[in-house]
């Protein structure tokens, strides 16, 4: 065993850190990768489910016969909820399920069930408090108030606060008041969430889209009465998650049912419009911020009122982190949450924090408007704030981002920039944090007696390089190419690693390939000192071969030093537990985001210039597949700000714009020019690997709409900031 | 398809006969157009069954399959030819994940009916693969023009088709020309590096 786990440095490191290649860039590329979609098993059936056309109601009858007597279709599946007399209280909730030979047999069995109803009053209003209130839809969502005085022992505290708070807005030199709000979205995965299962003698093959392969398979077998040993879980490739895939869900659960009673294989995926009703959405949020400020901007106080809903079962953004990042040193932040007859949200990327960040950098760009500075001072300023102690990294952040932007040349102050006729131009900026910390993850290392090495491990790769980063871990660490390695992933046969969720994934996977590659490469050097006559500490693993460190000369192939393995293949498992303190891996990033963009004040259209993000994120293994995951956030984040709003009918409840033509996202031709950096110097590679799925995707409104908000003068309160808003905000003004 | 007690309709007054003699013809018309919609509505679709026989020129080879004449393209390609390149991923081909070439144009799959590619030449993303694969496939791997992937096998269809047409396109035309597909990861950044690098390259 080594004597610690480490990373190579900078200089020693062959793999680390380089530029390689995504590993299933071709199959993904070529189509012969197979996603859950794409498994076709012997004989199959393929089954749709119906969904309620009714946001809240209770159910009088389920006609599924007209169903059944459809050609083609061989079986039909009332859900418990489609039962007599259930309570619906959202749109789209799956009520049965039609298996047929073919898809077009199981929609047309689909359009043939009747449903009767008593409707119940619908609430879906998401941004209007009154309404909600007068619905009597909202509930406490908590709140928290922090002063720098404390109230006396006789002091009641609430009454303390209201008039310290006023006190202090009395002191300040400036004043600002705000409302800003920003709507739900879906998580619009385009592979719809899903499986392909196979029930036989007892045990469950499941092919599922999921973040979570080591975790599902007990999922399915809670819910099926079986072990987690009996089911299988398998994912190759995953057409999106986002946050929302982590269980087999009750739909996967029902085409497990329907494998066992029919005796053949179900596929059953969402269609599009049930993925975006229920296969998962971010909760809204819209505040109301006070905030008072010294003659420097420096933001001392800030009293907020936020609400908004993550669907019928109330919550809506979480108030712990308003104001975001950036936390004054009084404040008072009360959250109010609304029932709404909409589906339950589900994680999405980063939870909590882009809306935050919109609620939050948005006014204090408008407090830098107030006083006519520019923006970029307020925020550095404000730094001060900072509440996670990343005011350093952010400061050498912004003076990168600037550069990039060229932020001192472009800079005007708000809505007194050049006009080319009806369009301006304007620059915003916004800061996250994350934490990241590596999930628990085991890896089974075997290296064969011919040189072979593969990997094994449970764990998935949404799209991020995970596969690619196993394989740069392993061959650094044995002194090997990429090419030699051949990792395994996407099987709950495998040893356990956790759901890919909260940017833990790269960090899981380094922890536990790293760790057995260690272990592994300490076992051959074994073998190979007693042939060499040297000591085994002295060895190191470089370009295939192992050599003594000091003299390069006595040296032997890997694949010679492998022959004294034996016949067997030498095979350790090493592990990670989530949280234990590690040299590898660290948490809590940093990350600043500009954007430059242009406004029409006629259409009120806004295009992206150019946008920069500068993102830290401890040691880099593939700087490739590490900007290709900011890239994508900002592109995430750049839809969110300008486009993608999931419309509710405040008076049916009905999702209105549940397909791709409507659900408006960016496309090729929306997103401007991309900058990305990644701020490694020393003091961060040292800290080991963090994930960055999520700190990317958490900035990109603020800055956008600060942008705007620089271009025009006028504020767009409310995101995603569509031409009518544009409009409306420019009419208002 | 839905039946259900219905809310009582807003008094307000409105006489639907005054309205339609107010408004002249055009506003009668649309509104029959209206109802004998709903009326078809009402019935469903009409299906026609039973199995057919076709011959598809896939990828350079004639392919037998019997389907449905509902049957689409796509699940023709994805169910009964097991080639899965072409995504599912919005029945109105609003994404562009089912992009295949016909007879060398850029077609949605998911909106085409398998019956009305008889006697045309399909090719299939699964034919920019093999041992040389594409220009186009080759530059998406090197330039990462891809993350979870399910949207790529359409928009390298999509980037040959419109390279085709266009070899030497500049960046703002590859920007203008490539806005049929969706990527929800995020991609678009790399996809136009990779394209510039086709046009480069060739
Ligand atoms: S790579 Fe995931 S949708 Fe494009």
């Amino acid at each position: 065993m080594p004597e610690e786990y480490s990373w190579p440095s900078r200089e020693a490191s062959a793999v680390i850190g380089k530029v390689h290649d995504r590993l299933d860039g071709v199959v993904k590329s070529t189509g012969a990768a197979k996603y859950t979609y794409d498994v076709n098993l012997k004989n199959q059936l393929i089954a749709v489910a119906y969904g309620s056309p009714y946001a809240h109601c209770k159910i009088k009858s389920l006609d599924v016969s007209g169903a059944e007597k459809t050609p083609g279709v061989v079986h039909v599946e009332v859900l418990p909820q489609g039962k007599k007399d259930t309570e619906i209280e959202w749109e789209g909730e799956l009520l049965a399920v039609v298996a047929a030979e073919s898809e077009a047999a199981a929609r047309e069995g689909v359009s043939k069930i009747k449903i009767t109803v008593e409707e119940l009053d619908v609430f879906a209003d998401e941004s209007n408090l009154t309404a909600a209130e007068v619905a009597g839809r909202t509930g406490k969502g908590g709140g928290k108030a922090e002063t720098v005085n404390e109230p006396g022992d006789d002091d009641d505290e609430d009454e303390f606060v209201e008039k310290e708070l006023q006190r202090l807005f009395d002191e300040s030199k400036y004043v600002l008041e705000g409302e800003y709000g920003i709507d739900a979205i879906t998580h619009c995965c385009l592979e719809p969430h899903g499986a392909t299962v196979q029930w036989k003698d007892g045990k469950l093959e499941a092919y599922l889209s999921t973040q979570n392969v080591s975790g599902t398979d007990e999922g399915f077998a809670r819910d099926l009465e079986l072990t987690a040993d009996d089911v299988h879980v398998q994912c190759e490739y995953i057409g999106g998650g986002f946050g929302s895939k982590f269980a087999p869900d009750y739909w996967g659960i029902a085409a497990a049912r329907i494998s066992k009673a029919t005796g053949r294989p179900v596929k059953l995926m969402l269609q599009r419009d049930q993925e975006l009703k229920l296969g998962g959405s971010r909760p809204s949020g819209y505040i109301k911020v006070r905030l008072g400020a010294d003659e420097n901007g420096v933001v001392q106080v800030w009293d907020s009122l936020q609400w908004g809903s993550s669907g019928f079962r109330g919550g809506g953004v979480s108030h712990s982190v308003i104001p975001y990042v950036l936390v004054p040193p009084n404040y008072r932040r009360v959250s109010t949450t609304i029932k709404s007859n909409t589906a339950n949200a589900r994680a999405w990327r980063a939870p909590n924090h882009p809306q935050a960040c919109a609620m939050s950098q948005t006014a204090l760009d408008d407090l830098a408007a107030k006083m006519g500075a520019d923006s970029y001072d307020v925020f550095l300023a404000n730094l001060v704030n900072a509440t996670n102690g990343k005011a350093e990294v952010y400061r050498a952040e912004m003076e990168v981002g600037a550069k990039l932007i060229d932020w001192k040349a472009k800079w005007h102050p708000h809505g007194k920039g050049p006009s080319r006729g009806a369009i301006v131009d304007g620059l915003g900026m916004g800061l996250h944090t994350w934490g990241g910390t590596a999930n628990t993850s085991s890896c089974l290392l075997k290296i064969y007696p011919d040189g072979g090495v593969e990997s094994f491990c449970g764990t998935q790769d949404l799209g991020t390089g995970t596969r690619t980063v196993c394989a740069q871990v392993l061959a650094e660490t044995l002194g090997l190419e990429v090419g030699q390695v051949k990792v395994n992933i996407g099987s709950s046969r495998y040893p356990n690693s956790g759901a890919s969720g909260g940017s833990t994934t790269v960090g899981a996977v380094c922890e536990s390939h790293r760790r057995a590659g260690q272990d592994a490469v300490a076992k051959v050097f074994d073998l190979a000192a007693r042939e060499l006559g040297v000591d085994a500490s002295v060895l190191e693993a470089v370009g295939g071969q192992i050599r003594d460190s000091a003299n390069h000369q006595k040296r032997i192939s890997w694949r010679k030093a492998c022959s004294l393995i034996g016949l067997k293949p030498l095979e350790v498992t090493s592990n990670y537990r989530r949280g234990d303190e590690s040299p590898l891996t660290d948490s809590g990033v940093g990350g600043v985001q500009m954007a430059h963009v242009e406004v029409d004040k006629e259409t009120g259209v806004i295009k992206i210039k150019k946008f920069v993000a500068v993102q830290d994120q401890g040691l880099v293994i593939n700087p490739k597949t590490c900007k290709s995951q900011i890239y994508g956030a900002v592109i995430m984040g750049i839809a969110a700000a300008l486009y993608e709003q999931r419309v509710t009918d405040p008076q049916s409840g009905k999702f209105v714009n549940a397909e791709l033509s409507d659900y408006k996202l960016a496309r090729l031709g929306d997103v401007g020019e991309i900058v990305v950096e990644l701020y490694e110097p020393d003091s961060e590679r040292i800290r080991g690997v963090i994930g960055n799925g999520e700190p990317p995707a958490i900035s990109p409104k603020a800055a956008i709409a600060n942008a705007v908000a620089n271009a025009l003068g006028v504020r767009v309160p409310t995101i995603p900031m569509t031409p009518k808003r544009v409009l409306d905000a420019l009419a208002k003004a | 398809m839905t039946d259900s007690k219905q809310k009582s309709a807003p008094k307000s007054g409105f006489s639907r006969r005054a309205f339609l003699r107010g408004s002249g013809a055009v506003a009668a018309a649309t509104a029959l157009q209206t109802q004998a919609a709903v009326a078809v509505d009402d019935q469903g679709p009409n299906v026609v069954r039973g199995e057919t026989s076709l011959t598809l020129n896939v990828n350079g080879q004639d392919v037998n399959v019997s389907c449905e004449p509902r049957t689409t393209l796509l699940d023709v390609l994805r169910y009964h030819l097991d080639l899965t390149g072409a995504k599912p991923v919005s029945l109105d081909g609003s994404s562009g994940a089912s992009t295949v070439l016909i007879d060398g144009k850029p077609v949605m799959a998911s909106t085409t009916l398998a019956m009305t590619a008889v006697g045309k030449e399909i090719k299939t993303v699964e034919s920019l693969g093999g041992e040389q694969p594409d220009e186009v496939v080759k530059a998406f791997v090197e330039h990462d023009a891809q993350q979870c992937g399910f949207c790529t096998p359409g928009f390298v269809v999509a980037v040959r088709a419109f390279l085709d047409k266009n070899p030497d396109a500049t960046e703002a035309e590859v920007r203008a020309g490539l806005n049929g597909n969706i990527c929800r990861c995020g991609t678009y950044a790399n996809i136009v590096e990779a394209a510039l690098a086709v046009v480069k390259g060739g």
